[in-house]
């Protein structure tokens, strides 16, 4: 027989006791495994390694890292709006290979999902360097008016598909929920970004909705507040286009009809921007930086301080809390070994007059110790993946994060070389008492 | 296998400080397959004197000599080592491991020897105990005397060249008291195996060619 088995034969001696202590460590390592599967998904979601576009440019006040959460992560409410028209000048910049409008604000009234209102362009820049978005079978990318191109993650929790129809709300306070209904023309496949939890909308269409279209005098006033000239002559178009707009369906019968918006009632959130050379990107956004209209933002290491400096911080507490039950379960491995040893002396020093040496039974004991650990870190690794399994579906429809329980981080790994080093230490002192165990004595009792 | 042991002395410091010898043994020899009863009073060293022929023990001085290899001079990983290729035991509470069934016991006999587990060996031990349809039982599924026989196939189990045997047939019953002792002899004799066995009992010790009464040999109070 060989010493694991003498040790495995010893463990099964005291079953419940051991049985007990494994559950234990397994509870630990289960919460761990947990933990490590989760914040694995977090931080992927945080961490595209990059995005389509290598400038984000907003309106000023609002920080990068403010920014770079709403126009990447789809988080929170957009800061001032840039006017059409630094738009229009900034896409025909000599530098600039191609600049994406986006304007944010409105959530799906189903789900609070935000939408994105962009041009169709926003679709060839990809999700990340060298990714392309697709469409799922059946689907087209956005059309005019009333279309909507929806991510996976919109699709799978809404219910949503090709033909869906549903409403537009606004964030925040106002509940107000626009009329007009859109219509979904396609569904992107999974990106694992927030793309994944967005709707896009077609621009010119999410002006025509009430309200979303500038008020003609602060359009104006902000056009000049940005440096742009407005002659009294555009002044009149603006206002004249606007009164236009605002008895529509009154004059034109049953008909559903809008009137497109002029293009000084349009604001955009933010500006994504490609350059025709990669060398350009700073030099752009140090031009842009220097005006005081907007500032450019490159998302890249903004985005990577967010993992580091947000993410990195949950996950590093979450994981010294579970390392923490690890450790609470090896001391109740340790206890429960130690307990047992003053019952055993007699048992060791039999082994002893066998012809057992000191360091025979102290390995013995370190096997008990062993398999207890590894045993109950097995054990965990099932129960925490089971654990994700059972709650995926919550966690899908609260937190919005897609688990796969059957995803195996490479971090958990680690858990064994760890598993082991406890095993040691634990296991250690009470190996020790066996060692010492005096043959002669302990044989008489 | 022949014992010699030669001016043998072993002592205990009381707690108190006072030093009480135990053992002072001038010379005391078994022949290659002798079978020995040792008797003598409670408290007098006849385990002590078993456990310092095993090596469980060190001797203050002198030298117990098996077959050659003075095991006083050993260290201690070589007394290990030697005890579980040379020596076999069998206690009076035969000591059998509650975990393990009477094979595994059996198994375990010499599973430290270094060498590999001889399952048939083990078999045939406890067929020749009469315990071949109780193999895998554990202990506390087994009689008083199952157990001892038990024990005695594990003390035979690294087939060794002296059985020690100290009350063997002090927790059996009279009936089962004849049955382990011949069991034990039997063994002995068919293996060539020494035996140096204690007893408290005279019917026991009346059945030995050759009976030793410890305090003939062993002069703890001349020791200095
Ligand atoms: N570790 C020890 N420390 C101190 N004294 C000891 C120790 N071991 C044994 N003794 C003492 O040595 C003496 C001999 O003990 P031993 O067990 O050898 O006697 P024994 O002849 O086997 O007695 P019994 O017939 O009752 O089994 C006893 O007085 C005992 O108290
Ligand atoms: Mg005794």
């Amino acid at each position: 027989m060989n010493l694991l088995t003498i040790a495995w034969k010893s463990l099964r001696q005291r079953a419940l006791a051991s049985s007990l202590t494994a559950l234990s460590i397994s509870l630990g390592i289960m919460l761990m495994v947990a933990v490590l599967i989760i914040n694995g998904l977090v931080t992927e979601a945080f961490r595209q390694n990059g995005t389509g576009f290598g400038l984000v440019v907003g309106g000023r006040g609002s920080g990068d890292m403010n920014l770079v959460l709403n126009a990447v992560y789809r988080i929170g409410m957009p800061g001032e709006p840039l006017p059409w028209r630094y738009y229009d000048e900034l896409r025909n910049h000599p530098y600039v290979e191609s600049a994406v409008p986006m304007a944010m604000g409105d959530l799906t009234q189903e789900g609070q999902f935000p939408i994105v209102a962009t041009t169709p362009e926003y679709f060839s820049l990809g999700y990340a360097p060298g990714k392309k978005f697709t469409l799922k079978k059946g689907g087209r990318l956005l059309g005019k008016y009333f279309s909507a191109v929806i991510g996976s993650r919109v699709a799978s929790q809404n219910g949503w598909d090709v033909g869906s129809t549903f409403q537009l709300s606004h964030g925040g306070m106002d509940d107000h929920v626009h009329t007009e209904r859109y219509e979904v023309v396609g569904v992107l496949g999974r990106t694992g970004t927030a793309n994944d939890k967005t709707v896009f909308v077609d621009m010119e269409a999410f002006f025509m909705l009430a309200g979303h279209e500038k008020p003609p005098q602060e359009a104006i006033d902000r056009l000049r507040e940005f440096g742009y000239e407005v002659t009294p002559q555009e002044e009149a178009v603006i206002k004249k286009a606007a009164a236009e707009m605002n008895h529509e369906g009154e004059e034109h019968g049953d008909e559903p009809h809008f009137h497109a918006v002029p293009n000084d009632l349009k604001e955009v959130s933010f500006i994504l921007v490609n350059t025709k050379d990669i060398m350009g990107l700073p030099f752009l956004a140090a031009q842009i930086n220097e005006g005081v209209k907007a500032q450019a933002v490159n998302p890249v290491p903004v985005m990577r301080r967010l993992l580091d400096n947000v993410v990195g911080n949950v996950r590093t507490l979450l994981l010294c809390l579970t390392a923490l039950i690890v450790v609470v379960a090896g001391v109740g491995i340790f206890v429960s070994i130690y307990n047992s040893m003053s019952d055993r002396r007699k048992e060791i020093a039999i082994m002893r007059a066998l012809g057992a040496h000191r360091g025979t039974v102290f390995s013995i004991i370190l096997g008990e110790s062993l398999l207890l650990c590894l045993g109950g870190g097995v054990l965990g690794l099932l129960f925490g993946h089971g654990l994700v399994f059972v709650a995926a579906p919550f966690i899908e429809s609260e937190a919005g994060l897609i688990l796969n329980p059957w995803l195996f981080e490479p971090a958990e790994l680690i858990l064994f070389p760890v598993l082991m080093v406890m095993a040691t230490l634990v296991g250690f002192l009470p190996g020790m008492t066996a060692y010492r165990t005096d043959v002669a004595e302990s044989l008489t009792d | 296998m022949s014992l010699s042991i030669r001016a043998l002395r072993k002592s205990y410091v009381e707690p108190g400080g006072r030093t009480i010898n135990i053992l002072n043994v001038e010379s005391f020899d078994m022949a290659s397959a002798e079978q020995v009863v040792l008797v003598g009073s409670s408290g007098g060293g006849k385990t002590t004197l078993l456990n310092t022929i095993s090596g469980i023990t060190t001797a203050d001085s002198g030298s117990v000599v098996i077959d050659g290899t003075d095991v006083t001079t050993l260290p201690e990983a070589g007394r290990d080592r030697f005890r579980a290729l040379k020596i076999g035991f069998v206690f009076q509470t035969f000591n059998l491991l509650p975990a393990f069934s009477a094979l595994e016991n059996v198994l375990l006999g010499m599973s430290f020897s270094g060498q590999k587990a001889d399952h048939a060996h083990a078999r045939e031990l406890l067929k020749r105990v009469g315990l071949e349809h109780r193999l895998n039982h554990r202990p506390s599924e087994l009689s008083v005397g199952e157990q001892q026989r038990v024990a005695v196939a594990r003390g035979l189990a690294n087939r060794p060249s002296l059985l020690l045997a100290d009350e063997p047939t002090a927790s059996v019953d009279t009936a089962n008291q004849d049955n382990v002792l011949s069991l034990i002899r039997e063994a002995c004799t068919e293996n060539k195996v020494s035996l140096l066995m204690v007893t408290h009992s005279p019917e026991v010790a009346s059945k030995f060619d050759r009976v030793e009464k410890l305090s003939d040999f062993n002069k703890p109070e001349v020791a200095a």
